[in-house]
């Protein structure tokens, strides 16, 4: 294994430090460049802008440098700069808000949550100190995320808005609750899988080279299956059903390594969302704007009309090759520009160039991620790690997808650039589990404590040391089994 | 579990590489049709912050630009009423834009591509870009003349220059004014649109080039010509002219107007045209073919759409017609149905020797620093008859105002060659009545038609050579005049 390799210590906080700098250096100037494109001057708060995130940024680095010192090094500037780039493009939108007299004043709360989310993002390095530990709240997250699912149904709390049920409102601070709910399924499915991927994988019978599970053991998906038909039915809400879903088919696929799980999902999935879709007005006509979205009657229909959409595949037309500049678009001609529609507000700005570069962050973003869960030595880290990446992947698919009309439009929001306090708190908590992982995954094996373990010289140990984590995993106790399975991978 | 983690790594590549597909596809290949959608208030947006170029008559801007106050920067406004409305169009932030607002837009915006020069010019020296000015055609007199005689009846006139398919009269009533339409009071503007586009009559839609009728007997015009060109007859030929013709393979008869004779039976092919007889002509179809009618009348411009640069509707003369179908479309019934300029062109094609122009508005466009970037030059469109007969058609025409159906287009000092048209509409409403002609007959300098919907004011007592044939005159007169 290439991780007792001794030059591998690099831990990568210098480049990471570097890289931040970068990150920072992107947010400020687009922050200033959006003044300078609307009124010809920099805005005057710009150094006390600077320096607050700069603050921000900094301090989640010496929490790094302290409680994750071999964290991987790229994650962390790639999401402070789509998230100065988000906040830079909010404050633009702001801005377009107040000449047109609409409310405003979105980009001093987005400020605010970002403050929140890189203090929990924090908070979790700090608290959490081995990911494994959350292995044994692994029921615990089934019941919180169910319960998160099932909060915006509930009367008094639970909001409509523009047909979906999915927002909750307690004392004047909405927030969205699937957005937390996939982490905690995350947690769930790779604590459920990694002690039972044995039995989903191997057992069943075989059907056209297909394995397929034993009955019983389709209970678990059945139960998800329905859940995330269940969002879709009773609170309207396409998109965090199709993200809960495909979660779940792409946790399972890493566990047990069987095609048959994915078609099987997918099956289901799009058997369950055809029903939706000719049984539920509101789910249809969102695949007639798909389909037809140029055609009057669809273009003029509200609701359930492709009115929005259009508006920003014009506003991504408008863009071109180099977009517009910042400030010089109209990217809020398009409804919810600042959240659902900020690629299509990005696209205007800073044209095609700047959104592949954007989709660049994200693919490096998710690919560290993935990463991270091709190094890290646990089972459990593996699931949680692949299915926090793929989440975040998959949810920019199914956003950026939806708006360029790949495919349907949903309404989900675009991690870290779109406004939205809950989706910004959640993605820096999936950031910082990635981290706490990826300083798992890539801290050199601990020779000291493999010394100091009393059989020391006999073949127990070599093999230990051999398979890397054994020397952390000992300490903690409950997680041998994983380490069991994962040694005869 | 690393193969099913590299393999979802890889699957997680695709999404983004399909993701940066999807925004390639839209903001590159797609960019340009999405940008030139009407809808795509945006680009208006755009256009409103520069100066928008005006659309000219004579001189005299009836549609242009002034920088206001608001977010917009230009308003967009309009002189005469509702005189222009089916030559402009109308320019709106709400509502789009239509006719010439749309058709010269590339001009009128300063995006054209006779403008690159200027355009790279405007930001190599960083001045404000600005539009092109239209200059159109038009004579104001001639509009004036055909707007004041078509008054309340719902309608249109075209007036064409023979020798160059110079437009210089296009009128369809109801019209409308744009102003209303063009204001930044986005609800003013979306009331103005929705109370007009229900309006009685479809005021925005020009019927002069939108609108397809029933031709009636002004399309005798054509099966004329076809005659001739067959070269089997001369103005002089014999043609049966019964009360009423038996027709083929039904029970069905064609009649006359007014359902007596013809006033000589058999009758000429020159004074069929002239006192316009139904049962003649029908029987002159069925003996012709629909083949050589259609072959005909394409050569005048049917059966296909054009741009002037307004878009104009095809003329339709149908396929595959029976015997009973030929026969009433070769007096311009049954399924013929033209646009008003093409009835238009057809006088024209005859009264140009038989070459039929390309019609069109735009004279020159002409830069904000008043440098011509580009000029419309005459074109023939097609041969549509040999000189010969449209010689003979001509005299048959002149017969026609002389001493025939459309008397009232007489003017003192200037033979004028015309042909009537009364055209049954099917329901219980009165007839189209029409008027084609040109003048003067020597030397012609205005080829124009007229159409008075369902008789206008005169209603059932109507006929083209009663109802429209003044306003044709009125308008040769304003021509001849200037």
């Amino acid at each position: 294994m290439a991780t007792v390799q001794p030059h591998q210590v690099r831990a990568g906080r210098g480049v990471e430090l570097g890289l931040l700098v970068l990150a920072l250096a992107i947010a400020v100037a687009g922050y200033a460049l959006v003044g300078l494109g609307i009124d010809g001057s920099v805005p005057a708060d710009v150094i006390g802008y600077a320096a607050g995130l700069t603050g921000l940024a900094v301090a989640l680095h010496l929490v790094l440098r302290w409680r994750a010192p071999y964290a991987d090094p790229v994650i962390l500037p790639v999401a402070v700069a789509l998230n100065g780039v988000g906040l830079a493009m909010i404050y633009r939108i702001d801005i377009a808000y107040e000449a047109r007299e609409k409310a405003a004043g979105f980009a001093e709360r987005q400020l605010g949550w970002t403050a929140i989310s890189v203090v929990l993002a924090a908070l979790v390095l700090v608290l959490l100190r081995d990911h494994r530990t959350l292995r044994r709240y692994t029921y615990t997250a089934m019941i919180v995320a169910l319960g998160l699912v099932v909060l915006p149904l509930v009367p008094g709390i639970g909001q409509s808005i523009n047909g979906a049920q999915i927002w909750v409102r307690v004392g004047g601070v909405g927030m969205q609750p699937a957005e937390f709910a996939k982490i905690a399924l995350a947690v769930f499915f790779a604590g459920y899988l990694v002690t039972h991927r044995d039995t989903l994988a191997l057992a069943g019978p075989k059907v056209l080279g297909l394995q397929l599970p034993r009955p019983r053991d389709l209970g678990p998906i059945l139960i998800v299956w329905g859940v995330s038909l269940a969002v879709l039915v009773l609170e309207r809400d396409l998109g965090t059903s199709l993200l809960l879903f495909g979660l779940f088919v792409a946790m399972l696929y890493i566990a047990t390594e069987r095609l048959s799980w994915v078609v099987i999902g997918l099956l289901l999935f799009v058997g369950g969302a055809l029903v939706a879709a000719t049984a539920f007005p509101h789910v249809g006509a969102r695949f007639d704007a798909w389909l037809h979205p140029f055609d009057q009657e669809i273009f003029d229909r509200f609701p359930g009309g492709s009115g929005q959409l259009v508006r920003g595949l014009f506003g991504l037309a408008n863009g071109g090759l180099f977009g517009t500049g910042w400030g010089s678009g109209r990217p809020d001609l398009v409804p919810y520009a600042e959240s659902d529609f900020i690629v299509a507000s990005l696209g205007e700005e800073l044209g095609l160039t700047g959104l592949l570069a954007l989709l660049l962050c994200y693919t490096i973003l998710t690919e560290r991620g993935m990463r991270t869960a091709i190094g890290v030595r646990d089972g459990f880290g593996k699931l949680l790690a692949g299915g926090l990446a793929f989440v975040v992947a998959f949810q920019t698919f199914v956003v950026v997808g939806g708006v360029t009309r790949l495919i349907p439009l949903t309404g989900l929001t675009t991690p870290f650039l779109a406004y939205g306090g809950s989706s910004l708190v959640a993605n820096w908590v999936i950031v910082a589990l990635l981290l706490r992982i990826s300083d798992e995954a890539r801290r050199p094996a601990p020779v000291v404590r493999a010394v100091l373990t009393p059989e020391v010289g006999t073949p127990v140990a070599s093999a230990a040391r051999a398979n890397g984590g054994g020397g952390t995993a000992g300490p903690t106790g409950g997680d041998q089994p994983t380490e069991r399975i994962e040694g005869l991978s | 579990m690393n193969t099913p983690l590299r393999r979802l790594a890889t699957v997680v590549l695709v999404m983004f590489v399909v993701l940066m597909g999807g925004t390639t596809w839209v903001q590159y290949v797609q960019a340009d049709s999405l940008n030139n959608d009407p809808r795509n208030v945006r680009t208006l947006y755009r256009e409103f912050g520069n100066a928008r170029g005006p659309i000219v008559v004579a001189g005299e801007a009836v549609a242009s630009s002034a920088p206001v106050d608001d977010a917009f920067g230009y308003q967009r406004s309009y002189t005469g009423g509702d005189l222009w409305s089916a030559v402009t169009g109308f320019y709106s932030v709400v509502n789009g834009r239509t006719e010439l607002e749309l058709a010269a837009n590339d001009a009128l915006t300063g995006r054209g591509d006779q403008l690159f020069f200027t355009r790279v010019r405007d930001v190599l020296t960083g001045r404000r870009p600005e539009g092109a000015a239209v200059e159109t055609t038009l004579l104001p007199a001639a509009q004036q003349a055909a707007r004041d005689g078509l008054g309340d009846q719902e309608g249109a006139v075209v007036a064409i220059e023979p020798s160059t398919g110079k437009i210089l009269a296009l009128v369809s009533t109801p019209g409308f004014d744009p102003n209303a339409l063009a204001t930044h009071d986005t609800k003013a503007a979306g009331e103005a649109f929705s109370a007009l586009s229900t309006a009685e009559g479809n005021p925005l839609r020009s019927n002069a080039t939108k609108e397809v009728y029933p031709p009636g007997s002004t399309f005798k015009l054509v099966t004329a010509a076809a005659a001739l060109e067959s070269g089997s007859y001369t103005p002089q030929s014999p043609l049966p002219a019964p009360v009423e013709l038996d027709l083929p393979q039904t029970t069905a008869t064609v009649g006359n107007f007014g359902g007596g004779g013809c006033g000589a039976d058999p009758i000429t092919l020159a004074d069929a045209l002239r006192v316009s007889c139904n049962t003649s002509f029908a029987q002159l179809g069925l003996d012709l073919g629909d083949d050589a009618i259609r072959t005909q009348a394409e050569r005048f411009g049917f059966n296909e759409g054009f741009t002037i640069p307004t878009v104009v509707v095809p003329s339709v003369f149908p396929d595959d017609l029976d015997a009973p179908e030929t026969a009433g479309s070769a007096i311009g019934q049954r399924d013929v149905r033209a646009t008003p300029i093409q009835m238009a062109m057809v006088s024209a094609a005859i009264a140009n020797e038989g070459r039929l122009m390309q019609p069109y508005l735009v004279q020159t466009v002409r830069s904000a620093d008043l440098h011509t970037v580009d000029e419309t030059e005459p074109k023939l469109l097609s041969t549509a008859v040999s000189p010969g007969t449209a010689a003979a058609l001509r005299d048959m025409m002149v017969g026609v105002v002389a001493d025939g159906s459309g008397t009232a287009a007489q003017i003192p000092g200037v033979q004028v060659a015309g042909k009537t048209g009364t055209a049954q509409t099917g329901d219980d409403q009165a007839p189209h009545a029409w008027f084609t002609a040109f003048a003067p007959a020597d030397a012609p300098r205005v080829a124009v038609a007229v159409i008075v919907e369902h008789g206008g004011s005169a209603g059932n007592e109507a006929t083209g050579g009663r109802v429209a044939a003044p306003i044709a005159k009125a308008v040769i007169q304003a021509v001849l005049g200037s």
